[in-house]
């Protein structure tokens, strides 16, 4: 701080100082401390604010376990609270959706890292940045466009001879997933490629020499090296999936809601802000968590996962 | 298996990531020019050019636009000045109080746009402020600024702080170190923070569809279009945007690899008057 001032005198110095508190108060700490307290307080009329009625309870948190419906789990008929249900169906499917990413990513990260020459890098980057700067409502349209039910993949599947009836992608959670992975495999790419990039290739080559198969090579150097690349990968991608409300609302059928969209039913639709806020505050928790898990379980640091 | 097969196979998965990624792309764009009321390649009814004249016609998607660029210009005007600060400021200090506030200005980056926004909406109501696009720029810079953050900080690592020393000691003046000597330094990562920043902007959905009131962006514009009455002129915007990115990808590219060209002459050039030195 002091240095600072050395350096930049008071006024540029205060500057700093000004534009970073505004930042972090007026942007980000009080907005959200303004929902914490929010969603604790009942849905009122304008005029009813501060009256007798406005006090705090956890009436909006309970909301969460009402509407009970009854649902298969294991082979048990349980009743299961709606949104309780959509909240671990959005966690499940978002897992499903990084895990797969995964699998797609990792050989083209290592790819990327290890395999190509490094004079085409500059233009397969190019090639795979493009549709990454392609707006995310353009990306999940285009496979709106592809999955509908008279569209060209159920023609090309039955041209082909695959299949014999024309499938409805559009159903259940199954667009969603193609629709996400489509969305956000590309975040998981670059962080593992970073991380592969740094490997030492004379380390890959000295396991070759030492006769290790081409999967324990994989298994015993590159993946534990590529740890903290795959570990903000799916922090990235998990968080993307979950938070995603294009996606689910645009590929999603009426038997598939994602946690978002119960979040902007509340706030839009029944202009409730204070069941919004908790429900947003819910969301928030379980991400918190969900990331404090990941890096915990990869011994990563946030530091990390912001490169 | 021997390495030719292998790099083989890692060649055809390559193409076909790429077939995987593009082909969407470009079946959507390609929709544009089918005479058929439904957005769709298949069945082909012919070439057409009338959904650009519908896109161009329609007054909405004008405003939508112009909406879109006015945000971005904001989110830039604010994120980059903030961006740039706080990155200056974290990167001044050490230890315990540096995580937690680099924490605290990473942490939006990870946190769900709907839970930006809603914040976002709930806070400023208090203040009075009703929402709109106002409100979609604030809500935006919260995390975007992150990034100018993030681009700035890892410039600074580069940085010679002796040479603000040096200034100091010849008699500048604090502004004249901060314009002269810091400000030429970080401008590669200003100018890259800004470009995200006007990126990131236009592409955000989350926050803004929370935060806008009833003002539309390009984003918001084309989801409700998708969800009650599409027709093919969204294509035709898709593709639009499409070659957009892609000139200015290329535009990028292009001027990078001349860039590198001009730098590999002057090592060579370096090099050799190196070598004529030493004989």
């Amino acid at each position: 701080m002091s240095e600072l001032l050395r350096r930049y005198g008071p006024t540029l110095t205060g500057a700093f100082v000004l534009l970073t508190a505004f930042w972090l108060l007026m942007l980000v700490i009080l907005p959200n401390v303004t929902l914490f307290e929010a969603s604790f307080r009942p849905y009122l009329p304008v005029t009813e604010v501060g009256g007798p009625k406005d006090f705090y309870s956890f009436g909006n948190y309970m909301k969460f376990f009402a509407n009970s419906t009854d649902t298969d789990i294991f082979g048990f008929n349980l009743p299961v609270p709606i949104h309780v249900k959509i909240f671990f169906g959005t966690i499940y499917f978002s897992t499903l959706v990084t895990f797969i990413t995964f699998v797609i990513a990792y050989p083209l990260a290592f790819y990327l890292a290890k395999v190509v020459t490094p004079k085409s890098l500059p233009t397969l980057f190019l090639l795979l940045f493009v549709p990454m700067w392609v707006s995310e409502v353009l990306r999940s349209f285009a496979w709106w466009l592809i999955l509908a039910y008279k569209g060209p993949l159920n023609a090309v599947l039955q041209g082909v001879g695959i299949l014999d009836a024309p499938v409805r992608w559009i159903s259940g959670y199954r667009a969603i997933i193609i629709g996400l992975v489509y969305t956000y495999v590309l975040f998981m790419v670059f962080p593992i490629y970073n991380a592969i990039q740094s490997l030492d290739t004379n380390q890959i080559e000295a396991a070759q020499d030492l006769g290790s198969p081409w999967w324990r090579t994989h298994w015993r150097v590159i993946l534990p090296h590529a740890k903290p690349g795959i570990a903000s990968g799916s922090v990235i991608v998990f968080m993307l999936a979950a938070g995603s409300l294009l996606v689910p609302a645009l590929l999603g059928s009426p038997t598939s809601l994602w946690f978002t969209q119960t979040i902007q039913q509340w706030m839009l639709e029944a202009q409730d802000w204070n069941t919004g806020a908790a429900y947003a505050f819910l969301f928030l928790i379980l991400c918190t968590c969900f990331v404090s898990l990941v890096m915990w379980l990869f011994k990563v640091q946030l530091t990390d996962i912001a490169k | 298996m021997d390495d030719k097969m292998r790099r083989t196979l890692y060649n055809i998965y390559m193409g076909l990531f790429l077939v995987y990624l593009l082909v969407p792309l470009g079946l959507m764009g390609g929709a544009a020019f089918n005479d058929s009321r439904l957005p769709s390649v298949y069945p082909w009814k012919g070439l057409t050019d009338r959904w650009f004249i519908e896109l161009w016609n329609d007054s909405t998607m004008w405003t939508s636009f112009a909406n879109t660029i006015l945000v971005a210009l904001a989110v830039v005007a604010l994120a980059v000045p903030i961006g740039t600060a706080s990155a200056i400021l974290v990167n001044s200090i050490s230890g315990r109080v540096r995580s937690v506030l680099y924490g605290i200005m990473v942490a939006p980056v990870l946190a769900p746009g709907a839970v930006i926004g809603i914040s976002t909406i709930l806070f400023w109501n208090k203040l009075s402020v009703p929402t709109g696009l106002h409100l979609s720029v604030l809500g935006q810079v919260s995390y975007i600024a992150a990034f100018v953050m993030l681009m700035v900080l890892a410039r600074l690592q580069s940085f010679d702080q002796n040479l603000e020393e040096a200034a100091l000691d010849l008699g500048a003046s604090h502004g004249q170190v901060m314009r002269r000597i810091l400000l030429p330094h970080l401008y590669p990562a200003i100018g890259a923070g800004a470009a995200i920043s006007f990126f990131q902007s236009i592409e955000n959905f989350n926050v803004t569809l929370f935060t806008r009131g009833t003002s539309q962006t390009l984003t918001v514009y084309v989801f409700s279009k998708v969800r009650s009455g599409v027709t093919p002129s969204i294509n035709a915007l898709a593709l639009l945007l499409i070659i957009a990115t892609l000139s200015a990808a290329l535009l990028y590219e292009v001027r990078r690899r001349r860039l590198a060209a001009v730098e590999a002459a002057r090592e060579a050039e370096a090099r050799r008057a190196e070598e004529a030195g030493v004989l």
